[in-house]
């Protein structure tokens, strides 16, 4: 029995009914709009804190509604789910300043909020999904409620990007729609178990369960950025530095790695996709990523490019720490799900600082900027490395605990890989670092004394850069990512 | 003795209402919106009455089947019913602002008692329960339809509406052969009659004929000639009127068809799904090609079309009686959706001064709300959730898919991908701002004449999460024989 | 060949010559005749209907549709008569610009 049984609903509500009222809100509201904005964004924390504590006490939350006979739209909040809503939320009050500093005299403000606003109901929505239909409608949700965003400087530039984007998320979409579909007809049911609710059709007919892995897989793996799918991902970072943290740490990218969570783990059950045989392939695949990632990232002279395809290989190390189907890398995987969103928020965010204050916007501008710009280049270089995998920041957590996973599962490749994407993004993260901190600005290029921007846009960064910082360090302390992760791995192993 | 009951006031009330609008034209919207309450009231006691008792029989008259004419309303036909006079409120409302002014009088004069002469039809179509009075209803849908098509009087509407004539004479007269022969063979024309047929030769010819005849109608491809430039040519309301609500007269038939007559031949389902396919292709194919806003809307009623046919080209397959339902759910989202997206392009048009696809990014002013308007209904026609598009969809393709049906699976898919590439030419326009000069107008308040049409868009989203409550509701009454 | 075997395949072949002009008549009159052909063909169907079976009773119910029909086809020719006209007097006016 639980004593708010609506609570998630809420939690969704907090941003999807705040989005139609900013929508409505002249263009020149613009103190109203933001104390709307950060008072939702601050509930939604409470709120999150809230189901956290009630579901740490084992409260169950199940709410259903019946859209068509039989088929259900359902919430829940398991640990997994709260774990995504648990990052979006804090990420969403953050991005939410970061985002009113940035646009602070900009066009369109109402629109860009009230997408803002619905981009995070849809993120909760998928993460509280309780079956694939429910996951399925807030996937193509935040497919549209992002793309107004990504083409939010409405130039042709971004026009192209938008169109791309669409092209590549919709399809994914639509290829959802036809796995979702398949798998209501070959099970029966949607639903989000853990252990999955495929066994006996694995059994029955395998060809068909392999089939749909691929078509399952294939179309999340469009919005996680895996290699064939990718392409997206560096193109619509034409969008505004906002957009792109959070596109690229919390919403789309992070929809699709837990959505391939979510099948793995609670469609097929990690045991049932292991006896079909797909999560090798499936690890191969985010291996490839994950070198293909790195290496694309060396070569990119835009800042916010480099980033794009660094997220690219980063978030496929998620997919690895799922297929390898060891609970130990499924920790490193959910635990990197939290570390990478903070670290690369960050990161964009304060290249998003560095072309509003210096527009600065390529590698090769960098030179000497970390004088002009100490605490955002602070909080961009913890973030790198971080990234980098140095002890005790985050990204290290995770990259251990993805490395004994591997020793676990039998796969010795993974410790070469980890080590080799390391050595991958020292080599594009540490000559920025180096022109940032060590090279004198270049001769002819202006750089005004002080940039000036404002505390809205420098808190923001710091504040995640802190986060990473803590995440690592104190990652054995109670509610801290990597505690919940080893709670969510405990349900999904069925230990 | 006449009994007044709600099935016949359904039928008699816009008849009454069409003569007063025209013999006192100065009051003319007052009378149509008044008759537009009571019908839905009317609709509304209807509705009531078939929740608790099943289907509803009045024999009109006092003559019973076969011999005279009896009404019948079951759960679809009444939501057919309410779709009408829902969607027909609404684009009333909107049609006040649409035609108001003295340069609209000769419009505003004959607009609504061809309206309410149509919404006659189209309600006598829906409680209609013999073959020949569908023929007698779609002939009088096909008249009112025409008139509202010329409304505008220029060159162009004029022509369109002409040739929408021919098509539909022909439609109604081949459909009238078709019940000749039925006649023939059966002696009865009266659904319950039907039903028990023998599937023959010569039936099949009838339900043949009656099915090209249907197709004329609600042009489906290769038969859809005359519907791009009738529907983008007609002034905004009653686009939204003829795309929204006047093919699904047709389409309704082709679905009580599909349901209580013997199908006689696989074939014909085939070949029925492979036009529908055909439409869907070749209509988005003209919609990613139009020049214009009201052309492309236009082209997409006509792949939205093709999409229901592929519903029905499974009909009748042992074991999957939801296929009409599926093809309910798309006729009642394309209703809803596509009056919204007409009246917001007309909004459009009314703003910018022109439809021009191109050169809408150049546009100076801006009416978000119409803007917002269209892409929402967009999003139920692509057929995204949780719209009642996407419900529709996920009915047809579930029930595809379960009887292997992978080609009419992959058309609906290329459909959509269609849909959104020739949509999104359309926000791209609405989004891009970098070739205007100077600043760009912005409507942010909230314009009266845009409520109606956002109403009917947000309908078309939010419909989807009542899909339950709406299939259960079409199911009162089926199948025909248990009626009472 | 029976009488009514007879006049149902005069009126289906009636049908099917208004049905041929409908298609593929360019003048617009002479397509509004071709169409009027075609309910003729099809009444004459209906009324055969009625005929058909001994002893010499004739079913009244496909009169009653034919005269219905009759009705109907009368004011659809009147529109389409009257659009006829109206295009006529655009595209002259059109000619004098």
């Amino acid at each position: 029995m639980t004593d708010a049984p609506l609570l998630p609903l809420f939690i969704l509500l907090t941003s999807l009914l705040v989005s139609p009222v900013l929508f409505a809100l002249p263009e020149h509201a613009a103190r109203l709009r933001t104390g709307i904005n950060l008072g939702m964004a601050t509930l939604k924390v409470a709120l999150v804190a809230w189901l956290s504590l009630k579901v740490a006490q084992g409260v169950v939350y199940d709410l259903r509604f019946e859209m068509l006979p039989g088929l259900e739209f359902k919430l829940q909040a398991d640990p997994l789910a709260l774990l995504f809503i648990a990052l979006s939320a804090l990420l969403w009050l953050i991005t939410t300043v970061y985002s009113v500093g940035y646009l602070e005299r900009g066009p369109h403000r109402a629109r860009f909020f009230g997408f803002f606003s619905l981009c995070v109901a849809a993120t909760v929505g998928i993460a509280m999904a309780g079956n694939l239909f429910t996951f399925l409608i807030f996937y193509e949700l935040l497919t549209l409620a992002t793309y107004p965003l990504v083409i939010h400087r409405g130039n042709a530039e971004s026009l192209r990007a938008g169109r791309i984007y669409l092209i590549y998320t919709l399809a994914g979409g639509l290829v959802l729609l036809l796995g979702t579909l398949a798998l209501w007809v070959l099970a029966g049911t949607t639903d989000f178990v853990p252990g999955g609710v495929l066994d006996s059709v694995a059994a029955e007919r395998p060809l068909a369960a392999q089939l749909l892995f691929v078509v399952l897989i294939g179309a999340v793996g469009v919005k996680a950025a895996l290699v064939p799918f990718h392409a997206w991902l560096p193109i619509a970072m034409v969008a505004p530095a906002p957009v792109s943290a959070l596109l690229h740490a919390v919403a789309v990218v992070k929809a699709g790695a837990f959505g391939i969570m979510r099948v793995v783990y609670e469609v097929f059950g990690i045991e049932t996709a292991q006896a079909l045989g797909m999560t090798a392939p499936l690890a191969a695949l985010a291996g490839v990523t994950i070198i293909y990632g790195s290496l694309r990232a060396i070569t990119q002279d835009d800042i916010k490019k480099r980033l794009a395809y660094s997220t690219v290989s980063q978030v496929s190390y998620i997919t690895l720490g799922v297929a390898l189907a060891s609970p130990i890398a499924a920790v490193g995987a959910l635990a990197h799900l939290i570390h990478q969103g903070l670290m690369k928020i960050t990161m964009f965010m304060a290249a998003g600082n560095l072309a509003e204050g210096l527009g600065v916007k390529k590698v090769s501008q960098m030179d000497g900027v970390g004088r002009v710009m100490p605490g955002t280049m602070l909080a961009f270089t913890l973030a790198a490395l971080a990234m980098i995998g140095l002890p005790p920041l985050a990204g290290f957590v995770s990259k251990w605990y993805l490395a004994q996973g591997g020793l676990d599962a039998g796969a010795t490749w993974v410790i070469a890989l980890l080590l080799g994407s390391s050595l991958l993004n020292a080599l594009y993260f540490l000559p920025m670092l180096h022109r940032a901190w060590f090279r004198d600005s270049a001769e002819g290029a202006e750089m005004p004394g002080r940039p000036r921007i404002g505390w809205m846009l420098a808190a923001p960064p710091i504040t995640t850069a802190l986060l990473v910082l803590v995440a690592g360090g104190f990652a054995n302390a109670p509610f801290s990512p990597l505690e919940w992760t080893r709670f969510v791995v405990a349900i999904e192993y069925q230990e | 003795m006449m009994t007044i009951d709600p099935v016949t006031l359904a039928i008699f009330l816009p008849l009454f209402g069409a003569v007063a609008a025209f013999v006192a034209p100065r009051a003319a919207a007052l009378i149509g919106l008044g008759t537009l309450a009571l019908t839905a009231a009317a609709v509304g006691l209807l509705a009531r009455d078939v929740i608790a008792t099943g289907a509803v029989i009045v024999p009109l008259g006092g003559w019973g089947a076969p011999l005279g004419i009896e009404l019948r309303a079951d759960g679809l036909s009444v939501a057919m019913l309410v779709l009408s006079v829902a969607v027909g409120f609404l684009v009333s409302l909107s049609a006040l602002d649409a035609l108001k002014g003295p340069a609209n009088a000769r419009q505003r004069q004959y607009f609504w008692p061809l309206w309410l002469l149509l919404l006659t039809g189209m309600n006598g179509v829906y409680l209609s329960s013999d073959i020949f009075n569908l023929y007698v209803m779609i002939e009088i849908i096909a008249l009112a339809a025409v008139g509202l098509t010329v409304l505008t009087g220029t060159r162009a509407a004029v022509r369109a509406g002409l040739d929408y004539m021919y098509a539909s004479i022909l439609g109604a007269l081949l459909f009238l052969m078709g019940v000749g022969f039925i006649y023939l063979q059966l002696g009865r024309l009266d659904f319950a009659g039907l039903m028990d047929a023998e599937p023959t030769g010569a039936l099949f010819a009838a339900v043949a004929l009656m099915l090209v005849g249907l197709a004329l109608k609600t042009a489906l491809f290769p038969l859809h000639f005359w519907l791009p430039a009738a529907h983008a040519n007609a002034t905004a309301p009653a686009s939204a009127l003829l795309s929204g609500l006047v093919v699904k007269a047709a389409l309704y038939i082709v679905l009580r068809l599909s349901q209580y007559m013997p199908f006689p031949s696989e074939s014909l389902l085939t070949l029925i799904g492979v036009m529908g396919a055909g439409a869907v292709i070749w209509g988005g194919i003209q919609a990613l090609r139009a020049e214009r806003l009201k052309l492309l809307v236009a082209w997409s009623t006509v792949t939205q079309i093709g999409l229901i046919f592929v519903a029905f080209a499974r009909a009748g397959e042992a074991g999957l009686t939801e296929s009409w339902k599926a093809a309910a759910l798309l006729i009642l989202a394309h209703g809803v959706a596509k009056a919204a997206m007409f009246l917001a392009v007309g909004r459009i048009k009314d703003e910018v001064g022109h439809d021009t696809i191109r050169d809408l990014d150049r546009a100076p002013v801006r009416p978000t709300l119409a803007q917002f308007t269209f892409a929402l209904a967009a999003i139920s026609l692509i057929g995204l959730p949780p719209s009642l598009g996407f419900i529709g969809k996920w009915s047809l393709m579930e029930g595809a898919m379960a009887a292997g049906y992978w080609h009419w699976i992959a058309v609906t898919m290329i459909g959509t991908l269609m849909s959104v590439a020739y949509f999104s030419r359309v926000f791209a326009g609405f989004l891009r701002f970098d070739r205007v000069r100077g600043t760009v107008a912005e409507h942010q308040g909230w314009a009266v004449a845009d409520a109606a049409p956002l109403a009917l868009a947000a309908m078309a989203i939010a419909l989807g999460l009542m899909a339950a409550p709406i299939l259960n509701f079409i199911e009162i009454g089926y199948p025909f024989g248990e009626a009472k | 060949m029976t009488p009514d075997l007879i006049y149902g395949l005069t009126g289906i072949a009636v049908f099917a010559i208004g049905l041929v002009g409908a298609l593929c008549a360019q003048d617009r009159l002479r397509r509004v005749l071709a169409l009027k052909l075609c309910s003729v063909g099809a009444g004459f169907l209906l009324v055969v209907g009625a005929w058909r079976t001994p002893p010499m009773a004739p079913d009244p119910v496909p009169h009653a549709l034919v005269i219905t029909g009759i009705v109907v086809m009368v004011s659809a020719t009147a529109v389409a008569l009257a659009l006829i006209r109206r295009l006529q007097t655009l595209e002259s006016s059109d000619d004098d610009d």
